[in-house]
């Protein structure tokens, strides 16, 4: 029998997660920032891809580093390497994003005992065809990179495997994300949040074993109904930390139907072509995906893709939550709101830094907002 | 009608006003450019400006304009407007100011001329993407991403060749806008021009070397215009050509940018517009000069990389590794390098809240040069254009104590 515990303890100590897979396993485990870390890379290797998200709250040796006015995952995983807590980690794997990853890698580089430090420098520009090409020179690059710090070769056949794993786990995710959205209490907004995150930290052959498990458990259970409204929600941002948002929105009546979030949909969006050539086939994925705002491909993608999603998930109402200091997303967020506005989609935007604001303040705001939909 | 003060008269900069004169006279003509029948492109100021020369498009530099506005102590007034727009107060003021200009002709010259076409090179920061983006959408015009990748540790062949190939989409893509074809001869000619005019800065900010030091950081501040706006033209090789003869002068006649120059110091990062004039006289206050910064050192960064005969050729990694576009250890190797060029006897960091990719790392390159030349540092916490993160009571305070450590290093 499934146990949902295993994932929320996952989730509340990931590091404490990483030491037990370090002491157990000999899979080698490598920590990577963002959504366009190409995990099947990581996996073809023999290596477990653990993505980094931040867990120290005290933030005192990043200080040292890097200023306060950088965004709550940077200072927090800075602080996590800097106290040693990340030092199970065989490597770590910065793709190029935004300024703040993109100085981070230096000071990780320069000041971070973790042996192996890569940097996938991608191209900025998603939409032109020397840009694809340049792409998939960048994971080329990373595959050699990954062998010859690893020391074992990474066969086409071991890609091809890789591949079909993140493809099975990404349509699985993608499959509790529609059971969620029929049935809000199976799995709640918390439970989703739980499995999501843990999807991106745990062994992928456990997740890939547990996933189909979960989907049962989750059928088998009795259909609920959201409190109140029930008014149907998309949240949109860059990482959400907090999943202490989704019984507050619960709460006030709210039922978070999708999202477009890189810890969340944009994840599992868009599965990788399994009979072409395996880079070229991670490459043509990232591609076609929505781009993260620190990326471009052209002028009114993110726009299109958050209007068209709201429409398609029957949304009554957008929520974005960004990350204070968060760049790319603060830059977006006016047009955003303004193509939301157009096409009469209400809108609310929170902003949270390493906290979500007070919890008497929020619960109001989402009232007011699910009131007025 | 008050004295001039002589004392004062004589150190001011000369050739200011023919700058004045140039500066005026290139924004009267990008903003009359459609009655002249000439396309203007917007490109960053690390952007590859020469193939805009050859095609006799004005380019016209927003972050200049983000400058100007908070030199002329708009900023707070613009930074507040754009947030009304919906621009959160913790990204660039250089963006959201010259972003809040555009719908109402705001800042100091009444809004920038109407771009035909917006290039920008991602070599300074990612934020230029966000904020071309912006304007794009805004003006409904082209625009044109250069991108070159980030070189955290060296430059590979794979980048070469990606920026390479942009370089021959740009073209296309101005071909396309102008509906002709490009000179590639002209282009070595503009390049030549380039380069030479990048040599000329370099050698004017060299007479800081002298000492007392005829310019200080704060001049090239403002001197540096030309490098940026007017690079690859005869213009700016005339301009600096005239400024260097000045600077020499000043040497020969022993005339220091500040009254009695006894220290020396580095600045790190963009300037803060609106308090130059104090910041240059709180340090002259204590006998020091701001005498280099790698800020106006990075408009002749890339002459190592330029090839004056090859141009086209040298253009990718012209463009791609730049200061700024480079890993921290790197820049703190080049740190310590300007420290021994010009004697510095400490440094003065701007954490700049504005530009992130030029703020973060300055702590470990603090340590670095701690380590490497022991020289008093200093770190201010300020922005470029947003007055409201400026306390001036506070930075006099940490300006006092560093001097006084100064003072007793060298004592």
């Amino acid at each position: 029998m499934i146990n949902l515990e295993t994932y929320t303890k996952i989730v509340d100590d990931p590091l404490a997660y990483g030491w037990r897979c370090h002491a157990e396993s000999p899979k080698p485990i490598i920590g990577y920032f963002c959504s366009y870390t190409p995990e099947e890379l990581i996996l073809a290797a023999g290596t477990h891809p653990f993505r980094l998200f931040g867990s120290s709250r005290n933030i005192r040796l990043a200080d040292e580093h890097i200023q306060t006015y950088s965004c709550a995952v940077v200072r927090s995983t800075l602080e996590d390497a800097l106290n040693g807590n990340l030092s199970f980690l065989a490597g770590t794997i910065f793709p190029h994003t935004c300024d703040s990853i993109q100085r981070l890698s230096d000071i990780w580089r320069i000041n971070v005992a973790i042996p192996f430090h890569c940097d996938i420098v991608l191209p900025v520009k998603l939409d032109t065809a020397s840009a694809r090409d340049y792409y998939t020179d960048a994971l080329k690059q990373l595959k050699a990179d990954l062998v010859k710090h690893l020391g074992s070769p990474i066969f086409d056949a071991d890609l091809r495997q890789a591949i079909k794993k993140t493809n099975q786990i990404k349509i699985l995710l993608k499959k509790l994300y529609e059971l969620h959205e029929k049935n809000p209490a199976a799995p709640t907004g918390h439970e989703l949040f739980t499995i999501m995150r843990a999807s991106m930290i745990m062994d992928r052959d456990d997740l890939l074993a547990d996933l189909p498990q979960l989907i049962e458990l989750f059928n088998g259970r009795p259909a609920g109904k959201p409190a109140g409204k029930g008014k149907r929600l998309l949240l949109a941002g860059s990482v959400c930390e907090h999943p202490d948002i989704y019984p507050i929105i619960e709460e006030a009546g709210g039922h978070v139907v999708w999202d477009d979030f890189c810890s969340g949909a944009r994840y599992f969006d868009g599965l990788i072509d399994e009979t072409a050539e395996p880079l070229a086939a991670i490459t043509d994925r990232y591609i076609r995906r929505v781009a993260c705002p620190a990326k471009h491909s052209g002028l009114t993608d993110r726009a299109d893709h958050l209007v068209s999603l709201a429409r398609q998930k029957k949304a009554d109402g957008v929520v974005f939550v960004l990350l204070k200091y968060c760049d790319p997303h603060a830059f977006d967020y006016p047009y955003l709101k303004a193509a939301l506005d157009r096409e009469g989609l209400p809108n609310l935007l929170i902003e949270v830094s390493d906290q979500l604001p007070a919890l008497g303040q929020l619960k109001t705001r989402f009232e007011a907002f699910i009131e007025m939909l | 009608m008050t004295e001039k003060d002589p004392e004062k008269e004589k150190r001011k900069i000369k050739s200011t006003a023919r700058m004045q004169e140039i500066m005026t006279n290139y924004y009267m003509e990008a903003k009359t450019a459609a009655d002249a029948g000439k396309k203007v492109a917007w490109i960053t100021s690390g952007g590859p400006v020469e193939p805009l020369v050859v095609m006799d498009i004005i380019p016209v530099y927003p972050e200049n304009h983000g400058a100007m506005i908070g030199a002329s102590k708009m900023g707070v007034d613009l930074c507040e407007k754009a947030e009304e727009m919906g621009y959160s107060i913790d990204l660039c003021s250089y963006a959201r100011s010259d972003i809040a200009c555009s719908p109402v002709n705001g800042g100091p010259i009444g809004g920038l001329p109407r771009p035909d076409m917006l290039i920008c090179g991602n070599n300074i920061c990612g934020t230029v993407l966000k904020w071309y983006e912006i304007q794009a959408r805004y003006y409904n015009c082209p625009l044109f991403i250069f991108d070159t990748p980030f070189c955290h540790t060296g430059y590979s062949e794979e980048v070469e060749k990606y920026v390479k190939r942009q370089i021959g989409e740009y073209i296309a893509f101005l071909e396309h806008e102008c509906g002709k074809k490009f000179d590639y001869d002209r282009l070595e000619e503009v390049g030549r021009l380039s380069v030479a005019g990048q040599r000329l800065w370099q050698d004017v900010l060299d007479t800081a070397i002298h000492r007392p030091a005829p310019l200080s950081a704060i001049d090239a501040f403002i001197h540096m215009a030309l490098i940026v706006t007017l690079r690859g033209t005869q213009q700016a090789i005339d301009y600096y050509t005239l400024m260097l003869a000045e600077m020499k002068d000043r040497i020969a006649q022993g005339i220091g940018a500040v009254p009695r120059e006894r220290y020396r110091l580095l600045w790190d990062n963009i300037p803060i517009w609106y308090r130059m004039k104090w910041l240059s006289e709180t340090f002259a206050a204590h006998d020091a000069c701001l005498v280099a910064d790698t800020y106006t050192s990075a408009w002749c960064g890339s002459l190592k990389h330029l090839d004056e005969n090859n141009f086209l050729a040298s253009m990718p990694a012209g463009y791609t590794r730049i200061y700024l576009n480079i890993g921290v250890d790197e820049m703190a190797g080049q740190v310590v390098k300007l420290v021994d060029k010009y004697s510095a006897d400490g440094m003065v960091m701007h954490s700049n809240r504005s530009c992130k990719p030029y703020s973060f790392g300055q702590y470990d390159i603090q340590r670095f040069v701690r380590e490497k030349r022991d020289i008093p540092t200093l770190i201010i916490e300020a922005d470029m254009v947003d007055e409201r993160h400026f306390s001036e009571s506070q930075i006099e305070t940490r300006i006092d104590a560093f001097m006084e450590m100064i003072r007793q290093q060298k004592s």
